[in-house]
């Protein structure tokens, strides 16, 4: 059986981080070479776990699967990728220009945008360019998640008009520079990502209102960009005709409503359902598993559940409470459930009668809807790149803007739609909500993990570039980076889930976070099944291999660390949220 | 032909947009040596993280770096390094290259700070 029917040399795999687009990408890649072709897989995902579900060490160049003939995988790192971007650019003049000026050049590709260059130029080669993959039947891109892919996707075409439209010359191409050189290939790689019959994009969705809801946005913003050759996958449908047991039923119930909810134009998409494992999807067995779930044993006795449970989020919020005010920052990737932890904290906290401001920089977020009513003391905003972005455009035309003559308006504005206008517009927005912790309550969910990563980094740069400068700047901004670091204002909450990839991911995280001098307060392991109490044999099964990573994030990785039970009802306004905050 | 080249210090934008705080003097210098090459001079412009191999195969410019990294910009004239530091404004420009600026070129905005460096 095939696990997705396409023909097609190039599959993009793209859906919200944790759906199991690479999962999905593993088990498509393996039946395909079982069947005969060969395949290679890539991530672009900056963090990754190609390495751990295919059980092999990979490098930025193809690497044989022990294990699976005809199957080759290989990892684009962007930051790794960036690195060596920059040492490309930088080492020739060792020893030839003063430390001082390869200092100054090193900085320069520190930030975000080389990495997302860097990233996308490693990318290009590998579409853009059929020789570098053509001894490949087939290309299988486990894409990162949505909001970075769609940037990838999105860029080339900006950065073409961007290209055709300059007059001026010598304008904000930036790290961008050698691009021009770049744009046969990159027209290319756009060209084939929008050509059906070389290239299919599957969404990839769990079976629950808001990541269909997510896969449908995907869906439109492909339309968009010409890209009208898509597949639908249902990653982990759970049924049951059990009445017996709560959690059961429920999760059965909601992703038998979810589906019957689908948006129309996803239902149309051709595709394919791949139904609830018990186990991962971490090595080669659980992969083949994917694609014949009919083989998996399902276990007639009850599994052995013993372990001591961490306490629930109640004690630490009580904590938090008493401090009086500050930022707290729900981190991890995509899916872990960082915002409706950050919603269920901020509810908490102004029920206590804190003046609370609940803030999203994850531009997907649905968190408005979570809360439904108005809950006294609550604020919920979010920060919009889009808007961010017109907002920072107008502000710096309105001030360097009026006493430039024609021509340099012209430039300015043409500077201001180069890719780095976004990061900065957000960063300004995210400096702006972490100021307002000073007199009450913060709580942000920020965006998915790499990203994340990047808007610290950019924070580590902008405070390098402010200590050098003597300009006017906010103070909010010139804060920032002391203030995540400061543990009595900041409390890092890292959100993760009791299975394997979460976890590793995680704790990966928190040795970035680290590295940063930030130290996480508290971690979050969400949606237990083992702490659901369910008895149904394959969700107690599914319980029973939450125990190993309980007990990792319990004993080796937190100071402290709370579990949080999978609701039977989703979590959405003051009630629902209420229900996530336990003793 | 008159030829002008400019050595910037490492940035990401040449108006500098993309550094923390805009520098109008960067927009606006953007904007004259435009008006320089429609006034007929030659104008090459090195960014230092982009074009490193100017700067490295020009020793009064490397030179310069030596004595410290604010000397950035370096402004050459026909090859003469003719001023460092700062970046002149349309007037300081038009009288080096000898052009005289009429009622209908804008005068430019005053030029006394150092450059920011800025990228993102």
């Amino acid at each position: 059986m095939a696990l997705i029917n396409t023909q097609t040399r190039y599959l993009f795999f793209t859906g919200k981080g944790g759906v199991g687009k690479t999962s999905l990408s593993c088990a498509t890649g393996l039946a395909m070479a079982e069947a005969g072709k060969k395949v290679l897989i890539v991530s672009t995902d900056p963090a990754s776990n190609l390495d751990e579900v295919l059980g092999v060490d990979l490098s930025q160049a193809p690497t044989a699967i022990p294990g699976a003939p005809g199957l080759f995988a290989l990892n684009i790192d962007p930051e790794a990728a960036a690195h060596a971007y920059r040492e490309r650019m930088v080492a020739p003049y060792r020893g030839i220009l003063p430390v001082a000026a390869i200092q100054s050049m090193e900085e320069q590709f520190s930030g975000a945008c080389t990495v997302e260059i860097a990233a996308f130029d490693e990318f290009s080669k590998l579409l853009g360019d059929p020789a570098a993959t053509a001894e490949f039947d087939h290309v299988i891109f486990d894409t990162a998640p949505t909001g970075h892919t769609l940037r990838l996707l999105t860029l080339p075409s900006a950065w073409n008009e961007f290209i055709s439209s300059s007059t001026g010359g010598a304008s904000c191409l930036g790290p961008l520079a050698g691009l021009e050189k770049q744009k046969a290939l990159y027209a290319a790689t756009v060209e084939r990502l929008s050509n059906a019959s070389e290239t299919t994009v599957i969404l990839v969705s769990r079976p629950e209102a808001a990541s269909l809801r997510e896969a449908n946005r995907t869906r439109g913003e492909l339309g968009e960009l010409g890209i009208i050759n898509l597949m639908l996958a249902i990653n982990g449908l759970f049924y049951t005709e059990q009445r017996d047991d709560a959690v059961a039923v429920a999760m059965s119930q909601r992703a038998a409503k979810a589906m019957a909810e689908m948006p129309e134009a996803l239902s149309d998409l051709p595709g394919t359902t791949i139904p609830f494992l018990p186990r991962g999807t971490v090595g080669l067995e659980a992969l083949r598993l994917m694609v014949h779930p009919e083989a998996a044993e399902v276990p007639t006795k009850p599994v052995e559940t013993e372990t001591a449970m961490p306490p629930g989020l109640g004690g630490l919020v009580k904590d938090i409470a008493k401090t009086g005010h500050g930022v707290v920052m729900t981190m991890g990737k995509g899916g872990v459930g960082k915002t409706t932890v950050a919603a269920a904290i901020a509810v908490a906290l102004a029920r206590k009668g804190h003046k609370v401001i609940l803030s999203t920089t994850d531009p997907a977020s649905h968190v408005a809807n979570t809360i439904d009513g108005k809950i006294a003391g609550l604020t919920v905003t979010r920060i919009d790149p889009a808007q961010e972005v017109a907002q920072y455009t107008q502000e710096v035309l309105e001030k360097a803007g009026k006493q430039l003559d024609a021509g340099g308006r012209a430039m300015l504005e043409e500077d201001l739609r180069s890719p780095c206008t976004e990061e900065i517009a957000v960063f300004r927005a995210f400096a702006r909500t972490v100021d307002e912790g000073k007199d009450g309550f913060v709580v942000l969910d920020t965006a998915p993990t790499g990203h994340t990563i990047l808007l610290l980094d950019a924070a580590e740069a902008y405070h390098r570039e402010v200590m050098r400068t003597q300009g006017d700047m906010p103070e909010s901004v010139r804060e920032l980076l002391p203030r995540l670091r400061d543990k009595d204002y900041t409390r890092v909450m890292i959100v993760t889930l009791p299975e394997a990839t979460p976890v590793h991911e995680a704790e990966r995280l928190q040795g970035d976070l680290n590295r940063a001098g930030i130290t996480p307060h508290a971690w979050v392991i969400n949606q237990s099944l083992l702490a659901s109490g369910t008895h149904d044999p394959l969700l107690a099964q599914r319980g029973a291999h939450e125990i190993p990573f309980i007990r990792r994030v319990a004993d080796d990785l937190s100071q402290r660390c709370v579990l949080v039970s999978w609701l039977a009802e989703t979590p959405a306004g003051e009630t629902g949220l209420s229900q996530v905050i336990c003793d | 032909m008159k030829k002008l080249e400019v050595f910037d210090p490492a940035m990401c934008c040449s108006t500098g947009v993309c550094g923390v705080e805009v520098d109008p003097v960067l927009a606006q210098f953007a904007a004259d040596l435009k008006w320089l090459e429609e006034n007929g001079v030659a104008v090459a412009r090195h960014n230092l993280s982009q074009e490193p191999q100017a700067f490295a195969s020009n020793p009064a410019v490397v030179k310069e770096m030596e004595a410290g990294m604010e000397r950035l910009p370096v402004i050459a004239l026909d090859g003469n390094i003719v001023s460092t530091g700062m970046y002149p404004s349309r007037q300081q420009l038009a009288q080096k290259m000898g052009i005289a600026v009429t009622s209908e070129d804008k005068p430019a905005a005053k030029s006394c700070c150092s450059p920011k460096s800025g990228c993102c």
